[in-house]
């Protein structure tokens, strides 16, 4: 395959079938759904800060009918608030991350010439794309786009009377969903056969880096949870359209008094968190496994207590799945079920805290290069850090009585799931931007990035538990009904002012990513001194990446200033030397 | 006319920033360095950012937080469980921040100690399988008694003995509460949601017996120190009955019953006197169920005995609102 075939605009460009194409064409899908979801936050944040202030802004992008005279509708708000929450989960954090970096990192890393199936492949992306059209056209509809929240409980999405975005709004979501599912599945599929079946010679389990190692665990997660949301999402659509009874029962509506008995819609929250508690790990650990190259890779040193890494991600995984009905204590579950699901759920801390221990052994007496994906690495560390510990808390289903659905349900997961992906992705940008497009990224923007982003991210989130801890729940319009909630608005205040600085620094880093894919400083080969395979192969990407023969691995990836060698790294195809062991 | 201005001055931002790219690009040429090379000086500047950002802008800005917002911790607990969870609170609290003030610390001081210079090496360490079981046993010591703890305190609320407590249920719909007593026998009719009609909003069925002294209510008064169980039902879509200072949070889902028994320790009097006059019990709805749902409350009133006597005798039985109508 290293005769290069003969390449049109659409082969090249759209219709791709290399790798290295696709997953480009997820991040900037990924990229671009995030200014729309990070725009709807600032949107429904005004109205936080605000209530019931008219903003033109608000009317400039909602129009007369959403926002009468720049107040925002509660309905409308709602319908932003799940918007924002399906668009970052699964489009940025899901497809975005995940999409980018198990397409770009797996055949380069393992030392494959492309995916297994590249049309597959080529597939999962245009299924995406189906799918981001459909979510995009659900803007638009005259009843607006679904408002049940982005975990979508039944009775609320399954019927149009109960909310207006529960119309055609939540049809195509559901539609939606389904076509992003089914690109997942055929993404996932192609990750695991590929790791498993196409590594390059001497590339044994063990050696692979840890990056490939997050994405092997998260698309074996992701096919195994997947499809338990598709089936979830099915029984909706046939509650919804078909009139059977799956999660309805005793229900009157506006007055009408429905024939459905028997359903519950306890049974679709079983369902949806079966795949919604594993879903936060597969946005999480591809982060992991990122963060985890990055800090080695600019710490100089190798990664702390690799086989404990990966011990770690796989207990992570698998507790995953048994952790559910943590977001259920309080619906009336068995509570001697609850004990188990605390019980379960708290166990996630101890892999977690290895996993911390380990980055932090990983930067004692490191020789640290602050690359802009350095700084991100190590923020994913500190917030990591912050939102792990509140997970203690929700996790103790007899704390969790009093924080459930409020406020600090909502700090704790931007920080320790929103924010640490974020992070991550943004690290593995700032890396590994050099082989996508074989220039450097500006380091100066960069920097300035990462700092205004910390310092906002922060200022945004960290406030978020005081107001749960005083009893606000979260999706409410307006916390101006109650006056035991009327001490709040100054920390209302402050995190919509981190919103909106936090929001428009972003749009400097699209502005670095864009700049630098055409004017950035020329990049070489290996500009950040790393071991792994993909910088071995040539600037200029060619499709089977290799131009001659695929590299054979003599060695595990993470020999950074290693006693002995010449340079403070060794590629993993350099031949290990007379009498040298591997680590 | 706004959007022509708006988009003017984006596009006039983006030719500012890139002509300042360019011209910092220039200067590195003339001065024959790469722009975007890590120096030594970015090490030292970016480390030393990272100590003060990380380890005492964000950390002072937590302990500033706990400082000036810490009153917003939990209202007061007026219940009897809440004040065993606010005890596992602190309890878990405490722990929580001796870690995160452990943590992070540690992670702001590497990045400056160890922040890179050009001909430094760094250490090559790659595993201590002795240390690495030691940060593996601790976090499962700490955590040993946080879940025996918890849990503890989750059975103590669960299988509370609720034989003797008063009765009430609670009703959600789109969007407000209604309370219904169980009267005398402290048992609810039955009810049907086919049944609901008119001024019968809770489907109550009047040909059970149970049913004949339920009385319906649109506040809900409780008698200080004894026992009650609420049980809850919904008419339209999952709704979620808060009640932040009694520590009780209990989902109310169409199509079946769930409940949560508690004893509220403190009358609405005394916590007038302690909070101020607009104090009130509040009943919140904390499951995201349409336009209205940030406004779907309660009144609760915690009173004596006496009080609570007069006030429920001078309340109309269902059957006698139905028949009387
Ligand atoms: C500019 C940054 C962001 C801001 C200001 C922001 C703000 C918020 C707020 C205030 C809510 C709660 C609204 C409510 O409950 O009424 C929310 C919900 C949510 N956010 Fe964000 N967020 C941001 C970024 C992110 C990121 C990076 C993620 C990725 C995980 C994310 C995922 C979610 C989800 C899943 C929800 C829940 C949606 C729902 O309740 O249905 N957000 N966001
Ligand atoms: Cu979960
Ligand atoms: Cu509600």
């Amino acid at each position: 395959m290293s005769e290069h075939h003969k390449e049109t605009f659409l082969t090249k460009y759209i219709f791709s079938l290399d790798h290295k194409m696709i997953a480009k064409q997820f991040l900037i899908t990924g990229m671009f759904m995030g200014v729309v979801g990070m725009l709807m936050s600032i949107l429904f944040r005004l109205q936080l800060s605000n209530p019931g202030e008219s903003f033109a802004v608000l009317e400039f992008f909602l129009g007369e009918k959403w926002a009468p005279g720049g107040v925002l509708d509660p309905n409308i708000y709602l319908a932003l608030v799940t918007m924002h929450g399906t668009i970052l989960i699964f489009w940025v954090l899901t497809a975005g991350l995940t999409g980018t970096f198990a397409n770009f990192l797996i055949p380069l890393q393992i030392g494959a010439r492309d995916m297994a199936s590249a049309f597959m492949n080529m597939l999962s992306y245009w299924f995406f794309f189906a799918a981001t059209i459909v979510l995009l056209c659900s803007l638009f509809v005259e009843s607006g786009p679904a408002a049940a929240g982005w975990t979508i409980y039944p009775p609320l999405s399954a019927l149009p009377q109960a909310i207006p975005g529960s119309g055609l709004g939540q049809d195509l979501w559901l539609i939606a969903i389904t076509l992003f599912v089914v690109s997942s599945l055929l993404g996932g599929l192609n990750y695991i056969v590929t790791i498993l079946n196409m590594r390059t010679k001497g590339m044994t389990m063990s050696r692979l880096p840890l990056t490939i190692w997050a994405l092997l665990i998260v698309a074996i997660l992701g096919v195994l949870s997947f499809p338990v949301l598709l089936s979830c999402a099915l029984l909706l659509i046939f509650d919804r359209s078909f009139g059977t009874s799956f999660y309805l029962s005793d229900i009157i509506i506006n007055g009408e008094a429905l024939h459905n008995t028997g359903g519950s819609p306890i049974l679709f929250e079983h369902l949806f968190w079966f795949l919604g508690h594993p879903e936060v790990y597969i946005i999480l650990l591809p982060a992991l496994g990122i963060v985890s190259e990055v800090i080695s890779v600019n710490s100089r040193k190798p990664i702390f207590g690799y086989k404990a890494m990966v011990g770690a991600l796989i207990l992570i995984a698998f507790l995953s799945f048994v952790v559910w009905g943590h977001h259920m204590f309080i619906t009336g579950m068995d509570p001697f079920l609850g004990s188990v699901f605390t019980f379960t759920t708290l166990l996630i801390a101890i892999p977690s805290a290895v996993k911390v221990f380990n980055y932090l052994a990983t930067l004692w007496r490191a020789n640290i290069r602050f690359t802009p994906a350095m700084l991100f690495a190590i923020g994913f560390v500190s917030t990591f850090i912050t939102g792990g510990l509140t997970g203690i808390i929700l996790g103790d289903s007899a704390l969790d009585i009093n924080v459930h659905d409020t406020y600090f349900v909502v700090g704790h997961f931007h920080i320790v799931m929103g924010l640490s992906a974020i992070y991550g992705m943004l690290a593995g940008v700032y890396h590994w931007f050099p082989k996508m497009y074989g220039r450097m990224m500006n380091k100066k923007l960069g920097y300035f990035h990462f700092w205004v982003t910390f310092i906002s991210a922060y200022g945004v989130f960290f406030p978020m538990h005081f107001l749960g801890l005083a009893g606000l729940p979260r999706r409410y319009y307006t916390n101006s009904a109650f006056p035991m909630f009327d001490g709040l608005s100054d920390i209302n205040e402050i995190i919509t002012f981190f919103a909106i600085v936090g929001g428009l620094v972003q749009l400097l880093f699209i502005f670095n990513f864009f700049y630098s894919i055409f004017k950035g400083t020329k990049a070489t080969e290996n500009p950040w001194g790393s071991n792994t395979l993909e910088w071995t192969t040539p600037v200029e990407r060619i499709h089977g990446n290799w131009p001659g023969e695929i590299p054979t691995v003599e060695r595990w990836a993470y020999d950074y200033s290693k006693p002995g060698a010449e340079e403070d790294f060794v590629p993993q195809n350099v031949p290990l030397k007379e009498g040298e062991t591997e680590h | 006319m706004m959007s022509i201005l708006v988009g003017l001055i984006i596009l006039l931002s983006v030719i500012v920033l890139v002509q300042i790219l360019r011209v910092n690009e220039l200067v590195s040429e003339v001065k024959d360095q790469d722009p975007n090379e890590i120096t030594d000086k970015d090490n030292n500047i970016q480390g030393i950012l990272t100590f003060s950002i990380f380890g005492v802008l964000f950390l002072g800005f937590v302990i500033w937080q706990f400082k000036y917002w810490g009153v917003h911790i939990l209202p007061p607990a007026s219940s009897l469980h809440g004040a065993t969870i606010d005890t596992l609170m602190n309890f878990t609290l405490g722990v929580i921040l001796f870690v995160f003030f452990l943590t992070q610390p540690i992670l702001a001081w590497f990045s400056l100690k160890y922040r890179g210079r050009k001909n430094a090496v760094a250490y090559y360490y790659p595993h201590n399988n002795k240390l690495e079981i030691i940060w593996t046993v601790v976090p499962t010591l700490v955590l040993t008694p946080l879940i025996i703890y918890g849990l503890n305190v989750w059975n103590d609320i669960t299988s509370a003995d609720t034989s003797n407590s008063k009765v009430i249920e609670l009703y959600a719909k789109q969007f407000n509460w209604t309370a219904r007593y169980a009267g005398d026998d402290n048992t609810l009719g039955k009810a049907n949601y086919k049944l609901v009609e008119g001024l019968n909003v809770l489907g109550v069925d009047m040909e059970d017996d149970t049913a004949q002294d339920d009385i319906v209510t649109r506040e809900v008064h409780l008698v200080v120190d004894k026992p009650v169980l609420l049980k809850m039902r919904s008419q339209d879509v999952i709704h979620s009955a808060f009640l932040p200072h009694f520590r009780v949070q209990m989902n109310c889902v169409p199509g079946m019953t769930t409940q949560f028994g508690f004893t509220p320790t403190q009358t609405t009097a005394e916590m007038k006197e302690q909070e101020g006059e607009d104090f009130d019990f509040v009943l919140l709805c904390n499951k995201i169920c349409g336009a209205a749902h940030y406004n779907m409350k309660m009144k609760f009133i915690v009173e004596t005995q006496e009080e609570y006597d007069a006030w429920i005798a001078s309340q109309e039985t269902l059957k006698n609102s139905l028949t009387l109508n």
